[in-house]
């Protein structure tokens, strides 16, 4: 691994917090998001049968996984696309370039992909002099103002019209500020159009790959995606080795429960089903279709079957959506590509817990994001895991390393565990700080406390005490 | 283990819990925030068990139920502690516990953390008979309360593992609308989280005082003089900030709110 270079998280979050413009912006977003949802699956009972058929198909998938990517890649070759696998991002980032290189091919027109984010690809192929155009339209506002993507779905929710407005009439020429969304749709129609006939080569992701029939599905909305995977001649895909599934008949379910959960829709406008490169005979199409498998992480992941869970992942984002942390802070105080409940399972398994391991402490465990989850992932279980790895590390070669388990903090869950369980201690010490009035220090844990509430006091009487007055059998 | 890891998955909804007939006695666990910081709330759900006719015993051993520690990743701790508790309720009574919170922790997670355990049967037989308070008093108890309180209109703070662990609120609310003088205004993003979580409080104090402060902005709004909840917890977390903004709400645990309004 790189930089293991631990997250600033807390900076992060301080600079989330005091943007008030961004607490707005999300707060009517993910309300808005979170309503949307409610009413595209009106029946309890409906939605949790598809919860459940969601969740036997990511588990059937990945309870396959090696024999159906086999499958998958068999059918991909026999239908006359091409496979390459890739360890890490480096390799799946060397392997675009090298397809880039053989068609001398020096523009590319992106669809959105969250798996070209974890390789940070535009990046990479800037440096070798290859242009890759965002062309979804929030990925288009973003890279146009030189930002990431702050959530999975709708990369630039943190924007509101205004903001968006603004960085159209600053960074693409001759563009004059307006705020009517047909307009500003209209001038990225423009740029992109022009951008998409002269493209080399079209990327995109993948959001099922079919081991039954080798065939890729991706869905999308603004059809740029069926732009970039049939325009170019050269059509690369990438997907992370996770986004397998066995067959065909899988897709209805979780078609449903994606574009449901991720934008209360019941279908989206494109559902694109690629299963070759153009044929003889046939009008459109690339001419190559060549499909790039990354692991990054996800293998080692696969090896614990509790934690294997974080890869039934379906990339819907709604876990973001209802999560009141990510709801506050947004999607770039996360630190890495895949923010909200899912990121703060995913990073720091991928990333390590060195660096990553702070966002596994970022939670309530309010289970909003469980109660959500169409493929049922135990997210807050996971992350209960995540942080007994981090202490402790049961069940694991070694315990990680801990970012925020100083010795104090060790020693002062030995001596809590000590105190309960051990009531006389516990009555005793609690009796001698209740009789003092216990005067709260302004420090540690309790200055943290303070900062926005009183603190509570230790009532002079106990209940154990009272229980006793008041002659309460004890057995 | 596979039926663990099933019962942890489906996180067993009560929906489909089938609840005992009304015991002889019954069994208390106060918790720990109850038993420090709430000792009157604690005592108020024992008076309303009585009152029904139940003989409630409190092992006077009982401290806290482990979540705690069990939340922050430190399971041999919380393994410590929660099989210290489990060894004070030995009979075959319902474990009747004022708080959505640690009840969650008792009926779903003791499972998973002493999932290792060569006790587990005894283990699953203890998780199998706790009951968070109100839950008791609707299905098991049927009780019926009247209200002898002046007219007054109270909110109600839903506690996370209350609402999606132990799904108990609507019992929680059936009893406060049971009161003929109390009207009941809801919060706005009531199924939102008060920002407490336990260490997260003190782990991420900003974010959780992000959500304190809004939950506190929801209770303004309903221009309640008295917030209900159901844990201790949350109730610590939400009154803090009412206090620390001397805003002019006050807040009680639901027990001893009932047993004010009744006993009148």
């Amino acid at each position: 691994m790189d930089d293991q270079t631990p997250l600033n998280f807390d900076e992060n979050v301080a600079r989330a917090l005091s943007d008030s413009q961004l607490r707005k912006n999300l707060a009517f977003a993910m309300g808005n998001f979170r309503q949307k949802r409610k009413a595209i699956f009106p029946d309890p009972i409906e939605l949790e049968a598809l919860r459940d058929a969601g969740n036997e198909i990511r588990r059937r998938a990945l309870a396959r996984l090696p024999e159906l990517l086999e499958r998958f890649e068999k059918n991909c070759v026999e239908n006359g696309m091409h496979v390459h696998w890739a360890e890490t991002t480096n390799e799946a980032n060397q392997t675009v370039l090298e397809i880039m290189r053989t068609h001398d091919a020096t523009r590319m027109v992106k669809g959105k992909s969250m798996v070209s984010e974890e390789m940070h690809l535009n990046r990479f192929l800037a440096e070798h002099g290859i242009e890759a155009l965002e062309t979804d339209l929030g990925e288009f506002i973003l890279q146009l103002s030189g930002e990431t993507p702050s959530h999975i779905i709708v990369p630039a929710i943190h924007k509101n019209k205004a903001e968006i407005a603004d960085i159209f009439h600053q960074k693409i020429p001759d563009t004059p500020y307006t705020e009517k969304v047909e307009e500003l749709n209209g001038i990225a129609r423009r740029v992109l159009r022009k951008k998409f006939h002269e493209a080399d080569v079209g990327l995109s992701g993948v959001n099922f790959a079919v081991a039954e029939t080798g065939t890729l599905c991706l869905v999308e909305n603004e059809g740029n995606g069926r732009m970039c995977t049939t325009v170019p001649p050269v059509h690369i895909a990438v997907m992370g080795l996770e986004k397998v599934i066995e067959k065909l008949s899988d897709l209805p379910v979780l078609l449903r429960l994606l574009t449901g959960s991720a934008t209360g829709s019941l279908i989206t406008t494109y559902v694109n089903m690629i299963s070759s490169p153009r044929k003889t005979g046939e009008k459109d199409g690339p001419r190559e279709v060549h499909v790039v498998i990354l692991d990054n992480g996800r293998s080692k992941i696969y090896a614990d079957p509790t934690f294997r869970q974080t890869l039934q992942c379906i990339r819907c984002g709604t876990c973001l959506n209802h999560c009141p942390v990510y709801t506050r802070i947004g999607g770039h105080a996360y630190g890495f590509v895949y923010p909200g409940p899912i990121g703060k399972i995913l990073n720091p398994q991928v990333q390590g817990m060195k660096k990553a391991g702070v966002l596994a402490t970022a939670s309530s465990l309010c289970l909003a994001c469980e109660e959500v989850c169409p493929v049922r992932i135990p997210i807050a279980d996971l992350l209960r895991r995540l942080r007994e790895r981090m202490h402790q590390g049961t069940g694991h070669a070694a315990p990680d390393f801990n970012p925020s388990g100083s010795i104090a903090e060790r020693l002062a869950w030995k001596l809590w565990a000590l105190l309960n369980r051990h009531s006389g201690l516990l009555h005793s010490a609690e009796k001698v700080m209740g009789s003092v009035g216990f005067i709260s220090p302004r420090v540690g844990i309790l200055r943290k406390w303070s900062i926005c509430r009183t603190t509570p006091t230790i009532s002079p009487r106990r209940l154990h005490e009272l229980v006793e007055q008041q002659g309460v059998d004890d057995e | 283990m596979l039926f663990v890891f099933f019962v942890v998955n489906k996180k067993m909804n009560n929906i489909n819990r089938n609840y005992p007939e009304k015991p002889e006695a019954v069994y208390y666990f106060g918790t720990c925030l109850a038993g420090t910081f709430y000792p009157d709330a604690g005592m108020a759900g024992i008076k309303l068990l009585q009152r029904e006719g139940v003989r409630v015993i409190f092992p006077p051993g009982q401290t806290c139920c482990g979540q705690p520690a069990y939340n922050a990743g430190y399971w041999r701790e919380a393994r410590g502690v929660a099989e210290k508790q489990i060894e004070l309720f030995p009979k075959p009574l319902p474990v009747v516990v004022p708080s959505g919170s640690c009840a969650g922790m008792m009926r779903h997670h003791y499972p998973v953390l002493l999932a290792d355990s060569p006790n587990i049967d005894r283990i699953l037989n203890f998780s199998a008979r706790v009951f968070e308070l109100s839950e008791f008093l609707v299905h098991v108890l049927d009780i019926k309360l009247e209200d002898r309180g002046v007219p007054m209109k109270v909110t109600w703070h839903s506690s996370c593992h209350a609402m999606r662990e132990m799904n108990v609120i609507e019992d929680s609310k059936s009893l406060i609308r049971q009161l003929k003088n109390v009207e009941l205004v809801e919060l706005e993003n009531e199924h939102e989280c008060c920002g407490f979580g336990g260490t997260f409080s003190v782990k991420h104090p900003r974010i959780s005082e992000a959500m304190v402060r809004d939950k506190v902005a929801a209770v303004r709004k309903t221009g309640a003089p008295l917030l209900v909840a159901g844990d201790c917890g949350c109730m610590m977390n939400i009154s803090g900030a009412i206090a620390h903004q001397k805003l002019p709400v006050e807040s009680r645990h639901l027990a001893e709110f009932l047993w004010e309004r009744t006993n009148g």
